[in-house]
């Protein structure tokens, strides 16, 4: 087999959700540009949607909320660590992109009049728009990229970006996971939309790939921009989810909560006020799951029937379809029982959490040529429809950077040298499976990086991370498709590293559980009141520095700062 | 350095009669976002050749002959 070789104009890594939509724009914005999207798996199925999504999140819809009530909602929920220009933009494109999504096919909740039919979810504004058709997702994406002639490279996994000798983006190096070979793609711009680090814990079943994340989602972009220099922020904020105890999807609070359910503890009463997932509300979620009135549980045993089959209806047929078939194993009926929760293995999510590769309003890195959208760029709670808007920002970004740049030489140092290291685990006979390596290293990631987080634990952590390291030579790979995991042993490896440097770099609590350090129990402002970023130095050394908060462009009033620290629900004092 | 095979349950259930691999079809091999079926060269019928199953069924939904079954992984069950 001969080398793969390409030469591009815009690269997307990434055919999950963001992805497909930044090659989109990037041939709108010239549809003289060559690009290419790359895909590690087939992008007609790939990525968190896979199978569709129940609903947006955060619809920023005229009548229902402002793009300024927005950027404040997040702020506080994400306690202030909030860029809060990126947040900005976002609000202000979402309902266009809305729109835009209509337009091409996607099929939204609306009320008898053609409204959006909008729900209350969050704890100040309402944005949940429904979709429960929303499983044809993909195939809406995949016909627009046939549309704009994106060309679609699948079953190819990039495994370091490619640098210019002055830092800037020359393009990647890949690997084909089917056949095992090695190739290099020249561009004058890439655009990272990998998604989460969703196979850095360990799920508590012990089943490696039942994450929450789509396990592909290795952390692949994060490890990609660190070794290219970028600077990454809050990693230290990760991203823990309530899910159904052994399942890997949520009950889900944010499509049963309009309709009467709620996060209950044994008891069935409410303990949180509001079900928007922040690390505020995981922490009371964690406190009552460990509590004397554990566990915790979605309760929906109180409604309709009709309720219930609509319910049914949404949850089963998107998302995570074999939803069903899971409480069909367990013999549970939502008309009879409470649906038992636990909470998630940790990942690295900006979609969720706050957890990414730093970009600013244009969805660009601080690596000339290189962009990022998705899951995997810092924008908090960015979720999918903040997919779709940076993806559009990033294809323009970067359509508009190639258009203005050569392409740059190819360095034969960086090549032949990731040549040996990706193709390594061929030529090693009788070495560890990667398999094997990965479980020891993500339940080492459960034993010293979960929170709550402890100072010594995370540098024992450290130290195991270090003989797991080393092992990494050790590792063999039978054929091309455990050659694939190997390489990504290597990015959950990085992840892990990054997600412990962070967190001992922030000597405070912030964001709830997400980051609860049990030697600096509070929030202090007035030390980390800022970004926590990370990147590589020039020794090739994990270093991590402060980044100042740009000042507000929405200030806060006092009463809404405090509202994601008042989750809990406060019994009413007894008549005495 | 030693190594043995262990037996692993694995939850996706191909039904070999209606399975029409043998006529050129790769539609699931295709579909699985963690590239984990395969088909069989001397039976030429589709089967799930890794354990690393995210249970999230486009294999089962995109099979024309409906010939897949994903069952939620044992560990999970």
């Amino acid at each position: 087999m001969s080398d793969m070789f390409a030469e591009v104009d815009v690269l997307v890594i990434g055919g999950g959700t963001a992805g497909p939509m930044a090659a989109v724009k990037a041939k709108e914005k010239n549809p003289a540009l060559k690009v290419m999207l790359l895909e590690k798996a087939n992008v007609k199925r790939s990525g968190a949607i896979s199978m569709g999504m129940d609903g947006l999140n955060n619809a920023v819809i005229p009548g229902h909320a402002t793009p300024e009530q927005y950027v404040k909602e997040i702020t506080v929920a994400n306690d202030g660590i909030v860029n809060q220009k990126t947040v900005m933009a976002y609000a202000q494109e979402s309902f266009n992109m809305i729109n835009q999504l209509d337009r091409w096919g996607v099929k939204f909740e609306k009320d008898e009049t053609g409204d959006y039919a909008v729900k209350k979810v969050h704890h100040i504004g309402t944005y949940v728009l429904p979709m429960p058709e929303g499983h044809h997702m993909k195939k809406v994406l995949y016909r627009q990229l046939k549309k704009a002639r994106v060309e679609i490279t699948n079953r190819y996994m990039a495994t370091r970006l490619l640098l210019d000798a002055n830092g800037a983006i020359a393009g990647a190096m890949v690997l084909d996971t089917r056949e095992g070979t090695f190739g290099v793609i020249r561009a004058k711009s890439v655009i990272l939309c990998t998604g989460a680090a969703g196979r850095l814990g360990l799920p508590s079943s012990g089943y490696l790939f039942g994450t929450y994340e789509n396990p592909t989602n290795a952390g692949d972009g994060y490890a990609l921009a660190y070794h290219a220099g970028a600077e990454l922020s809050g990693i230290e904020c990760y991203q823990i989810n309530p899910l159904i105890k052994d399942y890997n999807g949520p009950s889900c609070a944010y499509v049963t909560g309009p309709f009467g359910g709620y996060t209950a503890n044994s008891k069935g009463e409410r303990f949180i006020e509001c079900d928007y997932w922040s690390g505020q509300m995981m922490m009371e979620f964690y406190k009552e799951l460990e509590g004397g009135n554990g566990p915790v549980f979605l309760k929906m045993d109180h409604l309709a029937e009709e309720t219930i089959g609509t319910i049914e209806h949404i949850l089963h047929s998107n998302e995570r379809p074999s939803r069903g078939r899971f409480h069909e194993g367990r013999h549970l009926d939502y008309r009879q029982g409470m649906v038992e929760m636990h909470i998630s293995e940790i990942g690295l999510c900006s979609g969720h959490s706050a957890s990414g590769v730093w970009v600013d309003e244009h969805a660009a890195t601080t690596v000339p040529g290189l962009y990022a959208a998705g899951d995997l760029a810092c924008v908090p709670h960015n979720y999918m429809l903040g997919a779709f808007v940076y993806g559009q920002f990033a294809g323009q970004s970067a359509a508009e950077y190639a258009m203005s740049h050569e392409l740059p030489a190819v360095d034969d140092v960086q090549v032949e040298a990731e040549r040996k290291r990706v193709l390594a685990p061929l030529s090693v006979v009788d070495g560890l499976p990667p398999a094997q390596v990965e479980y020891k290293l993500r339940r080492f990631v459960n034993d010293y990086l979960q929170p709550p987080k402890v100072t010594k634990k995370m540098e024992i952590g450290l130290d195991r991370f270090a003989e797991i390291r080393a092992d990494l030579d050790s590792m063999s790979a039978a054929n091309p498709h455990e050659l694939m995991r190997a390489m990504e042993v290597h990015f959950i490896l990085d992840c892990a590293e990054m997600a412990a440097h962070a967190s001992l770099y922030r000597t405070e609590s912030r964001w709830g559980l997400y980051h609860y350090r049990v030697e600096h129990p509070e929030k202090d402002d007035a030390d980390w009141f800022c970004h926590a970023q990370l990147k590589k130095n020039e020794a090739g050394e994990m270093t991590c520095f402060k980044r100042p908060i740009e000042p507000y462009i929405v200030e806060l009033d006092d009463e809404e700062k405090d509202a994601y620290n008042r989750l809990r629900v406060v019994k009413q004092a007894e008549a005495a | 350095m030693p190594m043995t095979l262990n037996r692993v349950s694995v939850p996706v259930t191909v039904d070999e009669d209606a399975c029409i691999a043998d006529k050129g079809c790769t539609v699931c091999v295709e579909s699985c976002p963690l590239d984990l079926l395969a088909i069989d060269l001397l039976k030429k019928k589709a089967f799930m050749k890794f354990d690393e199953c995210w249970y999230c069924l486009p294999c089962e939904k995109d099979c024309p002959t409906q010939a897949i079954r994903v069952d939620i992984p044992y560990l999970l069950r």
